[in-house]
């Protein structure tokens, strides 16, 4: 086996240093090695989406990356969407309309959610369901989830209402 | 148990409100614990080898190798179930044959999982490869390759002398089809196919085994039924149940596919062997090839009716193949193929088939919705040739209340008509089509389960309660459970929490699957409920010193009642759990049933597509679905499950099934090949809910969990044969067979 070697990156606002095998990917590391295991993987070929994080503000398949391409990245998973002590508008609003049933997708969901609402805070229902295409939810129709990213896109223009 | 459950129509407080689910923040957070979220100390990696042959005598495994690489702890086989070998325990771990492609034949237990990787290639199977069949009908020819050599077709007389792969025949019916089609003006008779489908889950199987030396035994894991896990587990490998304590992780989707084991066992098996714990993760690929998809089926209808649209006879032949086991489920599809409609004479065979793929797993609603595809594509047409409207036939023949089913039972209060009428009011209906648009529409049923369930409440001295259930939350059962408790005790739905109990907490719970949670947990629920307040009641009668037969309970509080009305304050529930170590200590409530009365289900769905004539490519562009759920305890999560249901019966319709190559291995195991859909491929999915009381339920709950997937294969291809002018009567209905399909109508 090959020697391991050091990474350092930002998770979620902390740094991290690790010495991992080259081959272990970043999904692997987040959950094994940090025991962030709110990032899931659902098929370890970068379709599903569960695993999407953010690296240096783009959203990644963590599946599809080893943790040594993350060396001096800001990564951020779902366990850094919020503040410590409350909910993101997003989760806010994914728990309010109901756009889980198990939960599996809902973290890639999310990241993907939140590029989606930054980048294309007008986004129209359409464009919302084309924007979350690379995720898949298998419990949902993904009606419930399209209304909980039109909910927290309006809120994030508007929001005092 | 009777089935005059529901009294006189109630105001309900909580249930029907759409209430914040319990386990949002959890899952929104990350905070949740899936199956692949577990680690123990000293934790193994466990990994399967499976077979890369269809159809293959094992002559010898050699681990050897394996076993002296650095790492490995714990090499297992066929050999290492000591315990019942039934059609469950081979599946998990082949015997003398591989008997299909990805069929476990060894496993390892390892310190990394890249030893484990390791491992896997240097353990030696010798296999004698022979010949394969993966098509139903294939497999029913005579000279096809005997898959289990032992298995002689039941439900046939004579009983046959030879092996075959056919496993069983069953026959449903009633009255005299040869009557009713003689009565009939018009007879349809059309043939169909349906490739199998997987339950497509996005959570794979995980689980983490522990077994001490003394017998006793962890075991973690997603599944929708571990008291089924920690039986099933303790069978196949002389374990006592007392000694297996199962835990059901959170799930990520299950859909009837984790109602049996695949990889728990062997976690088991590998943990006893190497002394430590063990984790199995299955890969997606894995979960492809080797856990349940659903039967792939091939099916002859033939439907009679008089001028005026009235069924005078329906006949079907249904073949399902269900993997190298038997119990393709066939006879539900027979059960249930005609079931929509009141008609006299029916008669439908099933055969029950095995050929070398993975053993099916029930997939929601298991065996209706190909079923569904062919008699209601079959009685599309029959509207067609008679110029009638496919509504209007159905509400002809609608089953109602007083229709004798032809698998038996005579329903009690039912809601197909109304879910008819729903859709048939609906302003979808009414809707012009666009260009190379098409409408299609299409009836379901299924059964619905009651089954063996236990719950217990525990009242707590801050008022709050928490309430065990043993049935996996896999549809949000936890928020049904809180509302149905808040509401029997009378305190707000916040006060209730619900949890999952291990298989030591509580007793035994039939598995999550046939739609039954709501319903039967919730009766229990409600009982166990009812049990508590009893008990609240005594407790309020002591701290009054007077009778228990006269407190009532009203609103969360205890009130005296008849001669003692008025006397005292009353007592809430918060103040008499403060007060239960002075009156006789914790205050609990707990009621066990196996539950009847389940009460059926229907459903029907609208479906609006549009073709591109150039492509192939299919469109749904509108969808609706009704549905009656008796009594909707929390909407959001009805509308949540007509919905993804649905979706789920969009894409077998149009995307989804397993490839077969001529080797006999699955050539799209994974979900870039095998495409399920996505956001972009569906339109807004309008979920209609009917409540037509169930009476054999307090409150007169349906499980509503399946029938939303019986419908859509016929739905989408109604509407494709609307839009086309030609039916497509094999799925899945892709671009292909669109094109092929207007070529052929062209010439």
């Amino acid at each position: 086996m090959s020697g391991k070697r050091l990474v350092r990156m930002t998770v979620n606002g902390s740094p991290v240093e690790e010495a991992v095998e080259p081959r272990l990917l970043l999904s692997d590391f987040l959950r094994q090695v940090l025991g962030l295991t709110g990032t899931h993987v659902g098929c370890e070929h970068g379709v599903c989406g569960a695993c999407t994080v953010r690296v240096d503000g783009s959203t990644a398949r963590a599946c599809l990356m080893f943790a040594v391409q993350a060396e001096g990245c800001r990564i951020v998973t779902v366990e850094g969407l919020g503040p410590a002590e409350a909910l993101s508008p997003l989760q806010e609003a994914f728990r309010e309309h109901h756009g889980l049933q198990c939960g599996f997708c809902t973290p890639g969901m999310l990241m993907t959610a939140l590029d989606l609402i930054e980048k294309y805070p007008l986004a129209s229902d359409a464009e919302i369901r084309e924007g979350l295409s690379g995720n898949l939810c298998r419990c949902t129709g993904y009606e419930h989830i399209v209304a909980a990213v039109r909910a927290a896109a309006q809120r994030r223009r508007e929001p005092s209402s | 148990m009777d089935q005059s459950q529901t009294t006189l129509p109630r105001r309900f407080k909580v249930v029907g409100q759409r209430k914040r689910r319990p386990d949002g923040i959890d899952k929104v957070t990350g905070r949740a614990r899936f199956g692949a979220d577990m680690t123990m100390p000293g934790m193994l990696w466990g990994l399967v080898l499976r077979s890369p042959h269809a159809h293959a005598r094992i002559r010898s495994i050699d681990s050897s190798k394996a076993e002296a690489l650095p790492g490995v702890k714990a090499v297992v086989t066929g050999a290492d179930f000591n315990g019942e070998r039934n059609d469950v325990s081979i599946n998990c771990m082949a015997g003398d044959k591989a008997l299909y492609d990805g069929h476990a034949v060894a496993a390892v237990a390892a310190t990394s999982r890249q030893a484990a990787r390791q491992a896997l290639k240097l353990i030696e199977v010798d296999y004698e490869v022979l010949p394969h069949v993966t098509d139903v009908d294939a497999a029913m020819k005579p000279g096809a390759p005997v898959i289990r050599e032992d298995l002689i077709t039941a439900g046939v007389e004579p009983v046959p002398t030879k092996p075959s792969n056919v496993a069983a025949r069953h026959e449903i019916g009633k009255g005299d089809v040869e009557k009713g089609f003689a009565e009939a003006d018009l007879i349809v008779e059309q043939s169909f196919r349906t490739e199998a489908t997987h339950q497509g889950y996005i959570e794979p199987h995980a689980c983490v085994a522990s077994v001490s030396p003394d017998g006793s035994a962890e075991l973690w894991v997603c599944t929708q039924g571990h008291f089924m896990v920690r039986n099933v587990c303790a069978a196949l490998l002389g374990l006592d149940s007392a000694q297996l304590r199962v835990t059901a992780s959170e799930i990520g989707g299950g859909f009837g596919g984790k109602t049996t084991v695949f990889v728990e066992p062997v976690a088991l098996a590998l943990s006893r062997k190497a002394n430590r714990p063990v984790k199995i993760q299955m890969t997606r690929s894995e979960v492809f090839r080797a856990t349940g998809p659903t039967a792939s089926s091939s099916i002859d209808c033939k439907i009679g009716l008089t001028k005026d649209g009235r069924i005078t006879a329906a006949q079907a032949e249904l073949r399902y193949q269900g993997g190298a086991f038997k119990g393709a489920g066939a006879d539900f599809g027979a059960m249930a193929i005609f079931t929509p409609y009141d008609i006299e004479n029916v008669k439908a065979v099933a055969w029950d088939v095995v050929t070398n793929r993975p053993k099916l797993a029930a997939y929601r609603a298991p065996g209706a919705p190909m079923a569904a595809f062919a008699a209601e594509s079959t009685l599309d047409e029959a509207a067609r040739r008679l110029g009638m409207d496919p509504l209007e036939l159905r509400l002809k023949n609608a089953a109602r209340e007083g229709t004798k089913a032809a698998y038996g039972p005579t329903f009690p209060r039912i809601g197909l008509a109304s879910c008819l009428e729903a859709i048939g009011n609906s302003a979808h209906y009414r809707t012009p089509l666009g260009p190379n648009q098409g409408r299609g529409l299409a009836c379901g049923f299924w059964f619905n389960f009651g089954g063996e369930t236990c719950t217990t409440i525990n009242v707590n001295k801050d008022g709050t309660v928490g309430l065990s259930v043993g049935t996996p939350d896999i549809g949000g059962s936890r928020a049904s459970m809180c509302a149905m408790a808040a509401e029997e005790l009378g305190i707000p739905y916040e006060k209730v929490r619900t949890v999952i109990a291990d298989t030591a907490s509580l007793g035994y719970n039939d598995v999550t699957d046939g739609s039954r949670v709501t319903f039967s947990s919730g009766l229990c629920t409600i009982q166990a409920a009812r049990q508590a307040i009893q008990r609240l009641c005594q407790r309020a009668a002591l701290m009054w010193g007077i009778d228990a037969e006269a407190v009532v309970w009203e609103d969360g509080h205890a009130k005296p009642a008849g001669p003692n009305a008025g006397k005292f304050e009353p007592l809430s529930l918060a103040e008499i759990a403060a007060a239960s170590a002075n009156t006789g200590g914790p205050i609990a409530g707990h009621h066990e049933v196996n539950a009847e009365g389940a009460g059926v289900s229907f459903g029907v769905h609208l479906c609006d597509l549009e073709v591109d004539r150039e492509t192939g490519s299919v469109r749904v562009v509108r969808y609706t679905a009704a549905q009656d759920a008796g009594k909707a305890v929390n909407p959001d999560y009805v509308e949540g499950q007509m919905q993804g249901g649905s979706a789920q019966g969009i894409g077998w319709a149009l995307n989804e099934g397993y490839v077969y190559g001529d080797d006999g291995r699955l050539q799209n195991a994974g979900f870039l090949d095998y495409r399920i859909p996505v956001a972009s491929d569906l339109p807004m999915i309008d979920a209609l809910i009917v409540e037509e009381p169930n009476p054999g339920h307090p409150y007169g709950v349906r499980g509503v969990g399946e029938t939303s997937i019986v419908p859509p294969l016929a739905a989408v291809g109604n509407a494709l044969r609307d839009a086309l002018g030609v039916r497509l009567t094999e799925t899945p209905m892709a671009p292909p067979r669109v094109l092929a399909a207007l070529a052929a109508a062209a010439e």
